[in-house]
């Protein structure tokens, strides 16, 4: 059976949950256009243990340069929907 | 070792290396856990040469200079062998910059060559700015079949043409006093400080490292810090092939990879920068304190460890008494080497204390890799180490405390910073190296410092982060005028740590500080990578001092709102 591939929106919404839940933040303070530097009050290793956390919900293999220069959760959503 | 004495240049020391051990491992390249190939000194020669020849046939000549843009992989040490085989310059730049700073620092090196992974490229290409590009010649690594190479070639068709393998490169001898790179330790925005580095720098660099700890055939170094980092040149590529050692490449920086690859590939050295020691730290803590009991006994013996080796390390014997600790870095680890950056004398001290001596140094691009090193003799958290071998410092202008500006001479001190001789002049004063750190010899020879004369900060990560870095992203703001200055610089601390930048802020007659211009701040200030965010504003309301031509006399304004501004109460967080 043909599963049908999630959408863009679909992916930022669990990327936003999955973040959440990780750092223990509140769901509804994060947005989709938000730095999650900032927001999450992260450094760049941490945002690794987030990739990886986000490889393994997805089933994907993300690189660590699809990392680079990305600050917001959309940008990051979009680099994970154009692997799966 | 090789007699690095015996050599006039990184080309030809290398080049010995390749023949003097051409069955020990040189690199092993894995993407994640997964090992994706090793290569013998004898295999490195044969990669690399065929690139050389290339290099040679397209016109690339010597004293050219040839620029790098990749992650850490064994391509980057292949191609830099190349570069120096063929007599270049090598301009190693790091892959973290935007492309706009690429294409500035190209322009500023004059690269003629460029090798640079695909991503990069990918980015270059497509920025605004790449029209004036002019670098002649670039080698792309790892594009994908059908890939708009926007003109370049790929690296390994010129590795692996089968023409190429039979075609001698012509080694070209350089001269100890010739550059070997130019190495860019910041300011990208505003003024690229191109230090120029000599093989002789270099070479002295190697020579003075390697007395105090010397790599043997078949050590295993792990590279994660960026190799066109001064640290990462010297510890993860020049120091280990010129003694018959081994470098480890992860694709990746993932904390877990790491973990494992201590185990893999056994490893006895890394160099870490702060913020990768202390997140190590915290994982280890966490580790540690569950189960209660567990936690209880292995206080103990990590108490009992550090009173045995209050002296000196052991390292037979922290590997028996915390036999599970060292076993999860793999059983060989025998110190990380750290700088870059403040260090915290606590996180230096948890790793003795578990058998983990972490070398901690001091250091500038301007001097090569390190000037000075602890050595163990005994463990000195506290201080920076004592200078190298070849390495002379004195503290200008000491205060009662004997507190001054570190300066160093030394061989191992850059020729210039590129095109830039009233900065150089500035810089490098009758042979001493103004280092624009503050410190003081302590009285038995070791360093200590405390803070920093010059304006600017250095991040955890141990990135420079200048003013000039970062201005450009304020221009055009509807204020009287701005300044960006490191916090410390306006109000000095007798201490390293917790550095941020701030920007003063100058509002027009009449004008008020609205929600909205502190939104456009804010805004502005989120473009920036993480690192080079500003912490703070302030708002001050005098006319900016600026010279004859208009541009800010920053040391007197800095002195100006120190003197009339408390840090605590002005200071507005961003």
């Amino acid at each position: 059976m043909k599963t049908d591939m999630p959408t863009l929106e679909h992916t930022l919404n669990e990327v936003l949950d999955l973040a959440a839940q990780h750092f223990k933040v509140p769901r509804a303070s994060l947005a989709a256009g938000d730095d999650f530097f900032q927001k999450l009050g992260i450094d760049s290793l941490q945002a690794l243990e987030l990739l990886t956390r986000l490889e393994n919900h997805f089933h994907v293999e993300l690189p660590d340069y699809e990392l680079q220069g990305v600050t917001d959760f959309r940008t990051l959503a979009d680099r994970i929907q154009a692997r799966l | 070792m090789l007699d690095l004495t015996q050599y006039s240049s990184l080309g030809a020391a290398l080049r010995d290396a390749l023949e003097y051990w051409p069955d020990q491992s040189c690199l092993i390249e894995a993407d994640r856990d997964r090992e994706t190939h090793r290569l013998t000194y004898a295999q490195f020669k044969q990669a690399a040469l065929p690139v050389a020849a290339t290099l040679q046939q397209l016109g690339f000549q010597e004293a050219d200079r040839a620029a790098i843009i990749m992650t850490n992989q064994s391509k980057w040490l292949i191609s830099a062998y190349a570069i120096f085989y063929c007599g270049g310059i090598l301009v190693p730049l790091d892959h973290k910059l935007i492309p706009r700073e690429h294409l500035q620092l190209l322009a500023h090196s004059k690269a003629r060559l460029l090798v640079i992974e695909y991503h990069l490229w990918r980015a270059i290409i497509a920025a605004s700015e790449f029209k004036e590009l002019k670098t002649e010649f670039v080698l792309v690594t790892e594009a994908p079949p059908n890939a708009n190479l926007a003109g370049a070639r790929r690296w390994e068709d010129v590795r692996d043409k089968p023409t190429q393998s039979l075609l001698n490169p012509r080694f070209v001898a350089r001269k100890r006093q010739d550059p070997a790179c130019i190495v860019y330790s910041s300011g990208t925005s505003g003024r690229p400080k191109g230090c120029v580095l000599t093989h002789e720098n270099y070479l002295e660099q190697c020579i003075a490292l390697t007395a105090l700890y010397p790599f043997s055939p078949g050590d295993r170094y792990l590279s994660i810090l960026p190799t066109n980092h001064a640290i990462d040149f010297m510890v993860g590529f020049i120091g280990p092939f010129v003694c018959g050692a081994c470098v480890v490449h992860l694709r990746t920086l993932r904390p877990e990879f790491i973990r494992d690859a201590f185990v893999r590939y056994k490893i006895n050295y890394m160099s870490v920068v702060p913020l990768v020691l202390k997140n190590l730290e915290k994982g280890l803590r966490a580790k540690f304190a569950e189960p209660p009991f567990r936690a209880a006994l292995l206080n103990r013996l990590i108490s009992l460890n550090r009173a045995l080796t209050r002296k000196r390390p052991n390292l037979k014997l922290s590997r028996t008494l915390l036999g599970q600790v060292h076993q999860g870095f793999g059983g060989d680890l025998r110190a990380f080497f750290v700088g870059g950056a403040f260090m915290e004398p606590a996180t230096l001290q948890f790793f003795y204390d578990l058998g983990i001596p972490v070398a901690n140094g001091y250091g500038l691009t301007e001097a090569g890799t390190a000037v000075t090193l602890n050595d163990f003799k005994p463990f000195r958290p506290d201080t920076v180490g004592k200078p190298l071998p070849g390495v002379e410092i004195r503290i200008v202008e000491p205060d009662r405390e004997g507190i001054g500006e570190v300066a160093v001479r030394s061989k191992t001190v850059m020729s210039k910073y590129l095109d830039d001789p009233e900065l150089t002049a500035e810089t490098i004063v009758d042979g001493w190296l103004m280092t624009g750190d503050l410190g003081r010899i302590d009285p038995s020879g070791h360093l200590q410092l405390f803070g920093r004369k010059k304006n600017m900060i250095v991040t955890e990560g141990g990135k420079n982060i200048y003013p000039e870095d970062i201005e450009n992203t304020f221009e055009g703001l509807p204020i009287k005028e701005f300044c960006i200055f490191a916090a410390d610089y306006i109000w000095p601390k007798r201490e390293l740590g917790d550095e941020l930048l701030l920007l003063a802020i100058h509002l027009e007659p009449g004008q008020e500080l609205t929600d909205d211009l502190r939104s456009e701040l804010a805004r502005r200030n989120r473009t920036l990578p993480d690192f080079k965010r500003i912490g703070g504003y302030l708002v001050w309301i005098q006319d900016f001092p600026r010279t004859a031509s208009l541009k800010i006399k920053r040391n007197l304004l800095a002195e100006q709102i120190g003197s009339q501004m408390e840090r605590a109460t002005s200071v507005v967080e961003l």
